[in-house]
């Protein structure tokens, strides 16, 4: 379903005397429809440059990266918002909308993809109400904390029932019970057909998962396990 | 499809309600421009109407011989008239002139007594021409010296207020003119501070925009809420500065007829409500959306 083919992604150097930064070297992986893959790794190792190729965000350097046989860096500008809806994205900084509130936040996913305003009145306070934001849908992202934010993220990446699911640190601002919760969901929603890359620091979760690991270190896969765990 | 216009409109609100201070800063700059363009529009009026005005103060006056038979002078008056350069031709018998110049005069008796002593009406039968065109008049004068009743006519006066005629015809081409260049330099001016504050409001939103991108928006999802902002701006800032210049209009409508030849400034309003309305409305609303599809275009490109 996915696949990443010889991907490097090279960053020129900024300023003079400076070293371009090699942020991915020669990664390739494939991803299955119905996986589950964690991918770990310390900072900087290339997690989020990964995920950002994928959504045709940045450019590889080098290499391709397909979704269902189709090289996304050959789509078609205009054509690229099909492949990005397809994806439910939660990015490390949320990305929520500022000058919307929580509720038209996840909504604005299901009017992009078109949903009648009865079905978006029905499925967003269900959807607020999984990730415990149910309170919060009148207020606007910077009234919001941190972990109401990622809370938000992830119920607008989720509210479509996209192919694939892409969290990246979906967790890293949630208190223990709330990483639980997030976490149950996703393997709920991996178990009904949804494919989920989750990027991740937490140890635990990483292990109680059980699931694919892909290890970053340094831009190139460390290791890749099938049952793996969460050694750095 | 029209659940999608519906989305778009109704975002284009709340991009525009929401963001107060910026909608506001765009509306005000709309509305200077607006103001602007109407009134170099009514201006351009009130300078044809002075410079009409000042032109129809020029004529020639053609003196006949004491000699000369007011039939015959009417009959020349007809010949002349039939010239395409001639407006109107208006007849002045002595009895007539002395009868104006004690008029003109009545607050300057010794002019009135030095009349008196001549003993007899010295003033001569004559015909005051008007062009269409002060600068014909010396078509007109070239025709008069080499008619066939030259003999009958004593003194034609354009030769003394040729300068004079060149000079306001000059004049008024060139008021024109600088009136016209300014205008488009002026609008243009308004356009590209138009542009640019809409186009800074948009930047505010860059990030926005690039959010939208990669949750798979399309770029009529994300464009028309902008120009829809765009054309709430341009409508308010229409409506603000139309009502802004019926009050002006009346207000200042005294002012404008003791100052410029009886010209009255609400008359004019009235007479050019639906031209100024529609003008009104063409650039607000056409520069507040042409403006908002400028500046998001690159940020839907990239």
């Amino acid at each position: 379903m996915i696949k990443f083919e010889n991907i490097s992604k090279i960053y020129p150097a900024c300023l003079p005397g400076s070293k371009p930064t090699i942020a991915l070297a020669d990664v390739s992986f494939e991803i299955k429809p119905k996986d589950f893959v964690s991918i770990v790794g310390k900072s900087g190792a290339g997690k989020t440059t990964l995920l950002k190729l994928l959504l045709a965000e940045e450019k590889p350097t080098r290499g391709r990266v397909f979704f269902k046989d189709q090289d996304v860096h050959r789509i078609e500008s205009e054509d690229l918002p099909y492949l990005r809806r397809k994806i439910g994205a939660v990015f490390q900084d949320y990305k929520l909308l500022p000058s919307k509130t929580t509720y038209e936040n996840v909504a604005y996913i299901m009017e992009v993809i078109g949903a009648s305003d009865k079905e978006i009145a029905k499925t967003v306070p269900i959807i607020l109400e999984i990730v415990g934001l149910k309170d919060r849908a009148n207020n606007f992202p910077p009234q919001l904390s941190g972990g109401e934010r990622q809370r938000a993220a992830i119920a607008r990446a989720l509210i479509h029932r996209p192919e694939v699911i892409l969290a990246d640190e979906p967790t890293g601002n949630l208190d223990p019970y709330h990483t639980l919760d997030i976490i149950e969901l996703l393997l709920k929603i991996n178990r009904i057909g949804t494919t989920v890359i989750l990027s991740t620091h937490d140890k635990e979760v990483i292990n109680k998962l059980g699931k694919r690991v892909i290890t970053l270190e340094d831009g190139k896969i460390l290791r890749d396990e099938k049952r793996g765990r969460f050694i750095l | 499809m029209l659940i999608s216009i519906k989305r778009i409109f109704h975002s284009g609100w709340q991009i525009f309600s929401r963001d107060k201070e910026v909608s506001l800063a765009t509306v005000f700059i709309l509305f200077l421009a607006i103001f602007l363009v109407s009134s170099l529009f009514l201006f351009t009026d009130l300078t044809k109407l002075i410079i009409t005005s000042t032109q129809e103060k020029i004529d020639i006056s053609v003196y006949f011989k004491e000699e000369a038979d007011e039939d015959d002078i009417l009959g020349i008056g007809k010949e002349i008239s039939k010239f395409s350069e001639v407006k109107a031709v208006e007849y002045v018998s002595p009895e007539q002139a002395l009868v104006e110049f004690i008029e003109r005069h009545e607050k300057d008796p010794l002019l009135i007594e030095a009349v008196e002593e001549v003993g007899r009406n010295p003033f001569l039968a004559s015909l005051t021409v008007k062009a269409w065109d002060p600068s014909k008049y010396g078509v007109v004068s070239s025709f008069l010296q080499t008619a066939d009743f030259q003999d009958l006519i004593e003194k034609i006066d354009y030769f003394e207020r040729k300068s004079v005629i060149e000079k306001i015809s000059s004049l008024s081409s060139s008021a024109t003119k600088i009136g016209v260049l300014l205008s488009v330099v002026l609008i243009i001016i308004a356009v590209l501070v138009v542009f640019n504050t809409i186009r800074l409001s948009i930047y505010n939103s860059s990030e926005e925009i690039k959010i939208q991108r990669l949750v798979g928006a399309s770029n009529l999802s994300i464009r028309g809420p902008f120009l829809v902002q765009g054309m709430i701006s341009g409508l308010i800032a229409t409506f603000t500065c139309f009502l802004l210049f019926a009050l002006l209009s009346w207000s200042l409508n005294s002012s404008t007829e003791s100052f410029f030849y009886g010209f009255s400034l609400f008359n004019m309003f009235v007479s050019n409500f639906w031209v100024l309305l529609f003008l009104q409305l063409i650039t607000g609303i056409s520069l507040g959306t042409l403006s908002s599809s400028i500046a998001i275009k690159r940020y839907l490109e990239t």
